[in-house]
């Protein structure tokens, strides 16, 4: 029996081991362990779990059975709220969601809801346990603008209901953020990805990749000359931000973006493909997200001795705990209550330092974490000679300045009214391009209330 | 989709390649460029469209083997498929928004540098129609390396040109030729200069004096060339901007030259190289 206020441990390979690989750090557990750890879960009258998932998973039903050893039971509750558990069951931030509002979190350690998850999950893909049963066809068709997560979500929910679903993505491979943002070694693409990817197809959803919508074709293209009845536009936030500090142009200085596309989609990392990747000797990466922490352990495994910089503190880290955990047992560097002020360059233009200023925290601000004031007179140097800024990102302005009458915010995010609608009629949206850059499974939520919405306005109520 | 329709050798190293791709020739217009991946564990490789046609549903590039992804490129032959082509990218050149009034008559300069040359030709063929007064002079290192003479000469009023060497027309550079026009009285509405950066500088210095606005097209690195990575940065004006979607065409005056031409070199730096062993630009 497990003790109550301890976690069965999941098992990741060894840091020093991971550091030099990039196969997935997180091993999962296998049934036995699974079934214990789910026998920890006091199903609460109240469980306070579900209102904390942004999809409202019955989580103490699916846990429940989980204990019980009927795993495809399980999937099928997972299934009803969530349509891509075996990705968020590794990269939810669990912490501040689920597992943050879990009773037992008061006195020990919460119930391992994500690990769970993505146990039932991964069980039910290598079983082939699918809830694949679609609707009629109902007539009508839809254009889905970006296969993320947002994207496919949307286009799994409207699949089912009997919609013909066409995915467009600009990259040449599908899955957006999943493929070419997370690094292999938190979310694998075969093994995950691809086959998230696959089930959709056996739902009869088609893709078609190295469109770029907003210049191959328009939204209004698709609704008048090609015959979609409605769009749905999830491309997401991809444009990277940088500092404006002197130096910021050197060779050397990379977005996140960037460096991260170069490793995972263009897979630099792996022997036999063409894309080149520069990690350097001695790497820093500005920032405290969960992109941070990727580029971080990314430029570690390429061979950089690497030190994360962040102007806040541990405590308002933004990134997942799990990742941060992981980063500093690879050996990852942090210097907390940092910021750079420029970046330095030697005689060729090369990047050969940060200059840094101290940090203090002062008040609160808007986002309710302590904001950071410099400390005068506080300036070093830190050594290096690649930097990677992971500064966050916003909505791509093209689908907005193609789309006549499509209604953004002053941070570019396209505006939904309150039944989920743009202001322009039969065009959808949802995920990043909406609330500006959050996570996989908040855009998936959105996915799938665009998809509810669409499925309103286009299906004769019943 | 993507398939090789016609594969052409123009010059030594350079191949012009027409694939099929209707989405693309139906949308595309001067000034705009492709991304183009030989096979799936290619690179991403931006290539200025030098010519489509919306009816048959083709587009052309020119490509220059320089490397390794450009020599896969040109191995492939016809019938055979390239594993992604995406475009129409980046804005298109500012003319496209001008009326047809606007453009008769009006005076433009085109400076084409080697393979630059490529890209130059659907500008000119769109002026041309339009009724605009088209002089291009295009410039290469020696007569074996000079492409799209006949066809330009289709779509211009006046053709100069130059060879570094002296081996065929004006022996010079084309920045002479440009001093020349410019002292024998020619004057223009608007240049545009496409070509290696190096001879964009100078050609923007040659023609500073005489006021003529000036247009580049910046071939920066990029990546995924959708806006997403910043590769392409370049200072125009004092402020960063993305070649791929603000660019490829900037005011040739505001440009950073000297910055765009250190950081089109990055990953051929000796120590990326010895690093990656990856990019091999420039060896066989």
């Amino acid at each position: 029996m497990q003790d109550r206020f301890t976690r069965v441990k999941v098992r990741e390979q060894d840091p020093k081991v991971r550091a030099h690989n990039f196969e997935e750090v997180c091993l999962g557990y296998d049934k036995d362990e699974a079934m214990l750890e789910a026998s920890r879960c006091l199903h609460c009258k109240k469980p306070m779990c579900v209102g904390a998932c942004p999809v409202n998973i019955q989580i103490p039903d699916f846990i429940e059975q989980v204990k019980n050893g009927d795993f495809a039971a399980a999937a099928e509750v997972i299934s009803r709220d969530s349509s891509l558990p075996a990705i968020c069951g590794r990269v939810c931030p669990q912490e501040t969601q689920c597992e943050g509002k879990c009773i037992l979190g008061n006195k020990g350690e919460a119930v391992a809801i994500g690990k769970l998850e993505r146990f039932v999950a991964d069980w039910s893909r290598e079983n082939g346990v699918r809830f694949n049963e679609c609707k009629p066809a109902n007539g009508k068709k839809v254009a889905i603008v970006g296969s993320g997560p947002s994207g496919l979500a949307c286009a799994t929910d409207l699949a089912k209901a009997g919609f013909k679903v066409h995915v467009f993505e600009v990259l040449h491979k599908v899955g957006g953020v999943l493929q070419y943002g997370i690094p292999e070694f938190r979310l694998p693409k075969d093994r995950v990805v691809s086959k998230e990817v696959e089930a959709l197809k056996e739902l009869g959803v088609e893709f078609e990749t190295d469109v770029i919508v907003g210049r191959t074709v328009t939204v209004d293209d698709l609704m008048d000359k090609e015959g979609y009845d409605a769009v749905f536009i999830g491309t997401g936030a991809g444009l990277p931000r940088f500092m404006n500090i002197p130096g910021e142009n050197l060779n050397g200085v990379v977005s996140a973006n960037e460096f991260l596309t170069r490793n995972n989609l263009m897979h630099a990392y792996e022997e036999g493909y063409e894309t080149p990747i520069y990690a350097g000797a001695k790497c820093v990466v500005v920032g405290g997200g969960n992109v941070a922490m990727d580029a971080a352990r990314t430029a570690l495994r390429l061979g950089a001795e690497v030190t994360i910089v962040y102007r806040r503190t541990e405590t308002e880290l933004p990134a997942r705990r799990e990742e941060v955990h992981h980063a500093k047992e690879e050996g990852i560097v942090f210097s907390m209550l940092s910021n750079p002020v420029e970046v330095l360059g030697d005689e060729k233009g090369w990047v050969r330092g940060v200059r840094c200023i101290r940090m203090e925290l002062g008040e609160p601000d808007a986002s309710g974490r302590r904001s950071p004031i410099p400390v005068p007179g506080s300036e070093f140097d830190v050594e290096c000679d690649v930097v990677i800024m992971a500064l966050g990102t916003s909505p791509n302005p093209l689908i907005a300045s193609t789309t006549p009458g499509l209604e953004t915010n002053r941070h570019g995010c396209v505006v939904l009214n309150e039944q989920d609608q743009t202001s322009r009629k039969h065009v959808y949206a949802g995920g990043d391009v909406v609330t500006g850059a959050a996570t996989v499974i908040l855009a998936m939520g959105a996915g799938r209330k665009a998809a509810a919405a669409i499925m309103r306005d286009l299906l004769p109520q019943e | 989709m993507n398939r090789i329709i016609e594969k052409k050798l123009l010059a030594q190293n350079i191949y012009l390649i027409k694939v099929e791709a209707p989405r693309i020739a139906a949308s595309a217009l001067p000034g705009q460029f492709l991304v183009v991946i030989n096979d799936p564990k290619g690179e991403r490789i931006p290539l200025t469209i030098s010519d489509y046609d919306k009816q048959a549903g083709t587009v052309d590039m020119v490509i220059q083997q320089i490397g390794v992804s450009t020599r896969l490129l040109c191995s492939r032959n016809v019938g055979e498929c390239y594993s992604s082509v995406l475009g129409p990218l980046g804005v298109p050149s500012d003319f496209v928004k001008m009326s047809d009034e606007e453009l008769k008559g009006r005076r433009y300069l085109f400076v084409a540098g080697g393979v630059g040359t490529a890209p130059v030709y659907p500008q000119a063929k769109y002026l041309h129609e339009k009724g605009a007064m088209v002089d291009v002079i295009i410039g290469a290192k020696t007569k074996d390396l000079l492409i799209f003479e006949e066809a330009m000469s289709k779509v211009c009023t006046n053709l100069y040109v130059c060879t570094d060497d002296g081996s065929y027309g004006f022996g010079g550079l084309v920045t002479k030729k440009i001093e020349d026009l410019l002292a024998n009285g020619k004057t223009y509405d608007q240049a545009v200069a496409i070509g290696p950066m190096i001879m964009m500088k100078f050609v923007t210095k040659t023609l500073q004096p005489s006021g003529i606005p000036l247009t580049v097209s910046l071939n920066t690195l990029m990546v995924d060339a959708t806006g997403m990575c910043g590769a392409c940065r370049v200072t125009v004006g004092g402020k960063t901007r993305f070649a791929c979607v603000e660019g490829p065409e900037f005011d040739a005056y505001q440009v950073d030259f000297d910055e765009a031409m250190r950081r089109q070199g990055m990953y051929n730096a000796e120590k990326v190289t010895s690093h990656t062993h990856k990019c091999k630009i420039g060896r066989e």
